[in-house]
């Protein structure tokens, strides 16, 4: 169960401004990345977020570069989960990877503002904002299992038996 | 019931009779690309607890993003990557200079068709052009392939774009992936294996077939694969690093969508800022002034590039206030170059020549904007900020169309004055 405020964004929100290209080849730990999340997007996010936010996107949510900061450094920011109405694949398996869940909605994220009060119950697959109740699909057994281990380090250490 | 291409990929790769839309199976990729975030992979590998990279045989390491290394951060990440691949066996390793992976990987001859192959970076669907399987991952989902060589994929569904005529220069095949990706949207095909056919397309060079696979990412597709014909097989000649079967789908396949494009009636296409799919005939751009004009990346750094842009730019001057930046994407193609003197003409009207590489495409390294800029690129992205000040404009055309336009220090048709190299 995840309750935080929203950021909201619109469609196709690609990685470069979530993440910019220029720090990609640079060795930055994720709480160095988190500086500079959504940089060029919006400059307030970095300084604003708090833990627990949620970000709502559009469609085509993290499209573009491979980076996989993008995904890194909106978890490091404290991000709780991101909501769009569709995700580009590589951002939606780096997120899972990173253990920052991705929740595929479209109906209500439209009445979303920026601020607004979400809460997320994962178990029973919905999202509540002022009072009305949307519902998503659970994620193949698959993919939630990296989710719930927190990430595919750690899902694949489990796994060959390291931890 | 037939099945498309990358459903007989999927299932010929997890010993399957078939599989399904939506299935997710787990596979071996046949070759793993990483490039200069080989560095931050192997520090990832090195997490998981496993000493040694699987199967060393089945990566290629390509470093081209920030070469040569314009920063120390950058230099140490280049060091590091080569004491990794020496500790770990791994001999398909390019250093700097020879070229951008996704140009070293055809021409190193891992680009091969009916093969899986994955990379840690989007443009990898540009060996679809070649027949293959061939898609982005993320840099954990890469160190876990150094660890165990095996990973998970969902079966996408399929579209089917048939491209009729044929394409006449000027005219060339970005400004039909421009086209497609104008129409369709950015997550036109998201998810999507695209599969591109029809005349225009059997008729077109290899290299003009990248063109399109590369972009393919641009409007959200997980894969844009090209039937390999004789061409395929010609140029794969002396290079395929192994045995190969083509793989073709069958002709009962069933596809999500079939788009028509038609390539004879086709004009020149600009992206406008900020996004790849702001597409619209050159006509409506015409006129913008340009303070820096790129040839090169991935997309359209290859021989037939540069021929045409050297069949435009002969005789003639680069415009004052201009930068015009060239970087071939391959110490192959920088030696074509020199040897059909297309160097020579690029240099006499003052362009900048640079390394093989990526350069400025992405803002990491050398060629970066300054606020308030517009360059006028042949790459395939032009995000806010992807090639430094988020206060620039990225227009993406042909290698045709920034030839001229560098010339005129305007976005120019290049049908107007240069067809045929006349001038
Ligand atoms: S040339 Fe540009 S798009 Fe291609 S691999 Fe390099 S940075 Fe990426």
């Amino acid at each position: 169960m995840i309750e935080g405020q929203a950021w909201k964004y619109g469609d196709d929100v690609n990685t470069d401004v979530i993440f910019p290209g220029k720090y990609t080849y640079q060795p930055l730990e994720p709480a160095e990345m988190a500086e500079h999340a959504m940089e060029d997007l919006d400059a307030s996010f970095a300084r604003e977020v708090k833990e627990g936010d949620v970000i709502v996107g559009g469609y085509n949510f993290g499209c573009g570069s491979s980076r996989e900061q993008a995904a890194t450094c909106l978890k490091a920011a404290g991000i709780a989960a991101v909501i769009a109405k569709s995700f580009s694949r590589i951002f939606f398996r780096n997120a899972i990877n990173n253990g920052l869940p991705v929740i595929e909605l479209e109906d209500g994220v439209d009445q979303i503002a920026k601020g607004d009060a979400i809460s997320i119950d994962f178990e029973a697959g919905k999202v509540t904002h002022k009072g009305n109740t949307y519902h998503f699909p659970a994620l193949p057994k698959e993919v939630l299992a990296i989710l719930n281990d927190g990430g595919l380090i750690p899902h694949v250490r489990k796994a060959l038996g390291k931890e | 019931m037939g099945m498309t291409f990358a459903q007989k990929v999927l299932a010929a790769k997890a010993g399957l009779e078939s599989v399904a839309v939506g299935q997710i199976v787990e596979i071996e990729p046949d070759y793993c690309l990483s490039h200069d975030n080989t560095a931050a992979i192997s520090k990832t590998f090195n997490k998981i607890g496993v000493e040694r990279v699987k199967y060393p045989e089945r990566f290629v390491i390509v470093l081209d993003h920030t070469v040569p290394a314009s920063i120390e951060k950058y230099a140490l990440g280049h060091k590091e990557i080569r004491e990794f691949v020496c500790e770990q066996g791994i001999a398909n390793f390019y250093d700097a200079g020879v070229g951008i992976c996704h140009q070293v990987l055809p021409e190193k001859g891992f680009a091969l068709p009916g093969k899986l192959i994955l990379g840690s970076d989007s443009h990898t669907t540009t060996y679809g052009a070649f027949g293959a399987f061939s898609a982005g991952v993320g840099r954990s989902e890469m160190a876990v392939l150094y660890a165990t060589g095996k990973i998970w994929l969902k079966t996408p569904a399929s579209f089917k774009i048939v491209v009729s005529g044929q394409l006449e220069q000027p005219i060339t095949s970005k400004d039909l992936i421009l086209k497609i990706i104008g129409d369709i949207g950015a997550d036109g095909a998201l998810y999507r294996s695209i599969e591109f056919t029809g005349r225009a397309i059997e008729e077109m060079s290899l290299s003009s077939r990248m063109v399109l696979s590369n972009m393919a990412i641009e409007c959200g597709a997980k894969n844009g694969y090209i039937a390999p014909d004789k061409k395929t097989a010609t140029f794969l000649e002396g290079r395929a690093v192994h045995e190969y079967t083509p793989v073709y789908p069958d002709p009962d396949a069933r596809y999500e969508k079939v788009l028509e494009f038609d390539a004879t009636t086709l004009d020149p296409q600009v992206a406008k800022p900020h996004a790849v799919d702001n597409v619209s005939p050159i006509e409506e751009v015409a006129g913008t002034k340009i303070d820096q004009a790129l040839i090169g990346t991935c997309t359209n750094g290859r021989l037939e590039d540069l021929r045409l842009a050297a069949k435009i730019l002969s005789g003639n001057k680069v415009a004052h206030g201009v930068r015009l930046l060239i970087l071939p994407a391959s110490q192959e193609i920088l030696l074509g170059a020199l040897r059909e003197g297309l160097i020579e003409t690029f240099v006499e009207a003052g362009a900048l020549m640079l390394n093989p590489g990526c350069g400025p495409c992405l803002g990491a390294h050398q060629g970066v904007l300054a606020p308030g800029e517009v360059c006028l690129s042949t790459a395939n992205r032009n995000f806010r900020g992807r090639m430094g000040s988020r206060d620039a404009e990225i227009y993406l055309a042909s290698p045709a169309t920034v030839a001229a336009s560098a010339i005129t220090g305007v976005i120019t048709d290049p049908r107007a004055e240069f067809v045929g190299g006349a001038k």
